[in-house]
Parts: structure tokens; sequence; C-alpha cells
């Protein structure tokens, strides 16, 4: 399989603090296309860091970030914005959903940012995304009128939005019960089949790691192991 | 930028309440800046408008600005060879030389109407009573082109001094002095010792007390003759299609005929100025209004970049560039400052139509006026204007703020 995303000696150190801290350091990650990968470590150990720095929202101090084979370590700040909104997706812990917008027009804001179709194509092509992962009937909710589960769904639906070839999670299921949680990790897990993108999902869960093609360790910032 | 405008929509519903207060200090100071405008500009109008209707737009009298050179100096002034001094001229009677010819060629210019006039000061007696005046001298059928005094005639009319060549018109004032009366006949006398003795065909009243009191109109052949001066005119008045193009003409006028041509803009220069500080004062005091108005704009849009900080952090993540979480706050500011005026300029309308429904009696005058507001479109402008650029400079920082936001920095506290 293709590599979609690589990394070379990537390095972050927060400089300005009083005590400088090396939230990671040099880290040579390789996502290949297709491929669900799990992040675990112990809290604060840089995981969180690392999904920023592989999503392009954070600038590594030092090392390469090569995307499709491309350098896009000195991309400028709209060039890696425009990468996002094509190629990426992004899940958090918390839904973060925009609390005033329904449903549907939180997964139609990225596509109707990328403008790639009409408003129609839009709203039928964000209505399927929701109606995918059953919301069918929550499409003109308020986010704070679903349940936590509901919201991750609409999360993960307005990800997929604009059918990027990498979905990046951070700690998904962390603020779910279990029959949500499971339910998450089924979603996620299907994306690799059904859209053929990858994923890489930050977890401190053992189980949901296990689910995952490759797990990668992660302890002070270092990559300890790859399995 | 729909996208991005339906975004900025959102956030201002989304807190109703402090959006409409801060539309209300807009929308407020829009009002109060047309109200105060319109009636600034309306009573400078008015004003002008008087000064303009009142008076010739330009006045050519039979002075030189500079002294005329004598030909001795034209032809070898600065050749040195040739030098007169003592020169005596010869005593002439003074007046505009050549008047037809200059009648003739300002009469031939489209947008302007002359008549000739000779003025001088003589005194009127009348039952053992003095007073100075100025007679005007004109050509009857030619009053009306400059000047606006049958609007004012009280008693008898302008016609009438068509038909007497020995009429004359009088100010209400002098007529109450000298305790006089329609077709009372009068005596006057000029400095040459030159009597005669005139019909009172009309009395008039400017308002004007000292105009009422001191100015006299009759037939110019019997004014020249009064005055000893035959086949003369001292002054020429001028009325202009367009009166502001006066101090424009006046220059171009001057230059052709050599005679002093005053505009009733440099007439009444010192007047001038005194409304156009006022004017400053004004728009400086409005403009106050409009730019507190802007803080409340300031601060609404700084709390909803306060609050939206996660917002912010999730569009940039979803991939909206720095430039469009700028645009969304900025939006945000031209929607409070076009709000501001869709609802500040009808209510400014209402002020404005009120303040015309005000009534009142200015000390000394005998009848009521209602305020005069000015329907000036450019007053308008300038409040809409001034509205949308205040309120858009107000969001211009938290915008700048907005689009600083890093996404990590919010993403890692969590919240």
């Amino acid at each position: 399989m293709a590599t979609l995303l690589k990394t070379e000696n990537l390095t972050r150190r927060l400089e300005d603090e009083a005590i400088p801290v090396t939230l990671v350091r040099q880290a040579n990650v390789e996502v290949r296309e297709g491929e669900y990968v799990a992040i675990k470590g112990p809290s604060g150990s840089g995981k969180s860091s690392l999904l920023y720095l592989l999503g392009l929202l954070d600038r590594p101090t030092s090392g390469k970030i090569y995307f499709r084979d491309q350098d896009i370590s000195n991309f400028s700040q709209n060039k890696l914005a425009q990468l996002r909104l094509e190629q990426m997706g992004f899940v958090f812990q918390f839904h973060f959903l925009l609390p005033e917008f329904t449903s549907l027009e939180n997964v139609m804001i990225p596509m109707r940012k990328l403008g790639n179709l009409s408003d129609k194509e839009i709203k039928i092509a964000a209505t399927e995304r929701l109606a995918e992962l059953g919301l069918a009937d929550h499409i003109n909710k308020l986010p704070s009128q679903l349940s936590g589960g509901q919201r991750q769904r609409v999360a993960i639906a307005r990800a997929l939005a604009n059918n990027p070839k990498l979905i990046l999670a951070d700690e998904p299921t962390g603020n779910l019960d279990t029959v949500s949680s499971e339910n998450v990790q089924e979603i996620l897990q299907n994306l690799v089949k059904t859209h053929g993108c990858s994923v890489v999902v930050v977890t401190h869960d053992p189980e949901f790691a296990q689910r995952c093609d490759r797990t990668i360790t992660i302890v002070d910032g270092a990559i300890v192991e790859e399995e | 930028m729909r996208l991005l405008a339906f975004i900025a929509l959102k956030h201002l519903l989304a807190r109703k309440r402090q959006s409409i207060v801060s539309l209300m200090g807009i929308v407020l100071g829009v009002a109060f800046f047309l109200a105060i405008s319109s009636i600034m500009q309306g009573s400078e109008e008015d004003f002008i408008k008087r000064l303009v209707d009142n008076s010739p737009h330009i006045t050519i009298s039979d002075e030189f600005r500079n002294p005329r050179v004598q030909p001795v100096d034209r032809l070898y002034g600065d050749k040195g060879i040739v030098s007169i001094s003592g020169v005596k001229p010869l005593t002439e009677t003074r007046g505009i030389r050549g008047y037809e010819k200059i009648l003739v060629y300002l009469e031939n210019q489209p947008d302007i109407k002359v008549s000739p006039v000779l003025t001088g000061s003589s005194i009127i007696s009348f039952a053992g009573q003095e007073k100075g005046v100025t007679i005007n001298g004109m050509i009857p059928q030619e009053i009306d082109r400059v000047s606006t005094i049958r609007d004012y005639m009280v008693e008898g009319s302008l016609d009438r001094l068509y038909a007497n060549p020995d009429g004359v018109l009088i100010g209400v004032t002098l007529a109450k002095n000298l305790s006089l009366a329609l077709n009372d006949t009068i005596t006057i006398s000029a400095q040459n010792g030159n009597v005669r003795t005139l019909k009172i065909v009309g009395i008039f009243k400017t308002g004007r007390s000292g105009y009422d009191r001191s100015q006299v109109f009759m037939n110019l052949k019997r004014a020249q003759a009064l005055l000893g001066r035959i086949n003369r005119i001292n002054a020429i008045l001028v009325k202009l299609d367009q009166p502001n193009q006066a101090l424009l003409r006046a220059h171009e006028i001057e230059a052709v005929i050599k005679y002093k041509s005053e505009s009733w803009q440099e007439q009444s220069e010192d007047l001038m100025s005194t409304l156009a500080i006022r004017n400053k004062i004004m728009y400086t005091v409005v403009s106050a209004v409009l730019v507190v108005a802007a803080f409340g704009i300031y601060n609404v849009i700084s709390t909803v970049v306060m609050e939206k900080h996660r917002d912010i952090a999730i569009l940039k993540s979803m991939g909206f560039p720095a430039s469009d979480i700028r645009m969304i706050f900025l939006i945000q500011g031209v929607l409070l400052g076009v709000a501001g005026n869709l609802a500040g300029v009808p209510l400014g309308v209402i002020f404005m139509r009120a303040m015309e429904e005000i009534e009142f009696r200015p000390p000394g005058s005998t009848e009521a006026i209602s305020m005069p507001v000015s329907w000036g479109m450019e007053q308008f402008a300038i409040a809409a204007t001034f509205a949308l650029s205040a309120a858009v400079l107000a969001s211009f920082l938290p915008a700048r703020k907005a689009s600083h936001v890093q996404p990590v920095d919010i993403l890692r506290g969590g919240l």
C-alpha cells in the first residue's frame, strides 16, 4: 500500500514556557493508505500533540512531514488549511460541533467551504452521510438536542464530509458511555473498509487499540514501540 | 463568502439581546446624526438662500482691484527711457466706462442676467426731517431680473414704478420714521445740490431693518439726473442660474472687463467662514455619537470572539484559513453597520419630520416659521458611510484577534 503520510524526526518543543517542554521528540511515523492506526500511551505522553502535528494543526519545531511523498513542512498556513479541507477530517474527544448550527449544517459547512458541489448536491450528500451513521431522524436538531453518542457521530459525519483521505481522531470515545463508545469504534473501523480512508486514532483504551491494524506507543513524546 | 456571511449571521443571532443593544447604539447614532445635521444644514441653506436671493450674485463696481497703469508706462515702463511724474488725470464723472459694451458682453452669456444700477447717497426731506438714504437708480423693467424686491412689497407695487418715471420705492422703516404713506410726495436732494420731487409708489419690507431704513429705488434716468451723472452707472448687478458658480464666474468676468467683480461669497466671506466653522463643530459632535456607538460594536464582537474561541479552532481545523476567520467577524461588523443604517435612517427621517412640524417665532419676527430641515442626500450618505465604517473599524481589532487564534491552544485546553 502506498504511503499517505510520513514524518522524519518530527520534534515539537514549547520554547516559550518557563521550563521548555518537548512534546514530541524525533518521531518517525508512517501511515499507509487504508490503514487503521492507533496511537496509545499514558496521559501527557504527547499522543495528542503528535496527532495535531500529523493533522497539520501544529507546526513541528524540527523534522519533516510528507503527504503523498510531497514535503509539506514549509507549506504556508493557507496551503495547509486547504490540504486539511480537502484531505483530512478531525474527530475530537469533545464533539466540538458548532452549537448554533443543526447537524445537517455542521456537516454541510466543510462541503460548502470546499465548494465543489452545488448547494442542492451538498444538502443531499450531507443528509446521506448522516443517514449512513444512523442520524436520519436528527438532521435538523441542534447539537444541544442530541446525546453524546449522537453528537460524536455527527462529528464523524462532518469529518467525512469532503471524502478525506485521512481521518484523525483524538480520543473519540473518551467522553462516551460503553454502548456509544462501542458504536463509535465500529463506525471508525468500518470507515477504512467503506470509504477507503486511513484512520489514525489516539486512545488510551487498550481494547480500542487492539481493533486497529497497528499500534504506536508513545511515552514522554518519543515513540517506544510499534506493533 | 456566502458561507462566511451565514456563519457570521448565526453568531449574531445566537446572542440577540447583546446584538440588539449594540445595534441600538448605531441606530440612535445614525438618527441623531441625521436629525442634527439636517437642521444645521437646513438652517445654513435657508440662510444662504436668503443671502443669495436678496442680493446680486455678482456685483460689478466702478473700481479696480489694482490701479490702472498709465499708457506711457504700459509702453515704455520696463525700458526706463521715459518717465513722467506728477500726472494729473482729467477729472471725469465717475462710473463704469463703456458699460453698454460690458452689458452686451454679459448678456451674451447664457447663464447670466444683468441690470445696470447707479447708486449714490442723498437726503430725503419731509416735514422738516431729513434722512440720509442710498438711492438705487435702476431700469424699472429690469429690477425683477436681479432683485427680489417685488416679493417684499407691502403697499403699492413695483409695476407702478414702470408707469411713473417720478415714482420711488422706499422701505417700511423709513416710511415710519418720516411718517410717510403711499402716494405721498417727497423731496430728495443730492450732494451736488440737485433736488427732485418724487412720489412714493410702493413700500417694501424685507425684514432687515438697515435695508428698510436706508434703501430707495427709483428710475435710472432720474437717478442719473439727480446725481448729476448723466449716462453713467456705477454698478452692474448680476444674477446667475447657478449661484454656487458665482466665485468662479466673477473671476472670469473680472479677467475680461477688468472692473472689480465681487461674488456674493466674497462679499460675505466672514459669514461663510462662520458657517464653515459651525459645520465642523457640528460634525465633530455628531460623529462622537457614532464613535461611542462603535465602541458598542467593538464590545459585542469582542465578546463573540472570546466566546467563540472553540468554534474558531474547529473552523480552522476544518480548513478555514485565517483570512476567512477574520472575514467572518468583519462581516459581523458590516451586518451591524448595515442593520444600524436600515433602522437608523428611517428613525432619523421620523426625527426630521417631527422637527419640521415644530413652529416657532424668531425674536423680532411677526410670522411663525418652521424649522428649516434640509433633505439633502449627502447627509444621508455621510451618516450611512460613517456608521458603516465605524462598525467595520470597530470589528477590525476583534476580527484580527480571532484570526490569530491557534487551534492547538484551544484543542489542548480541551474546552
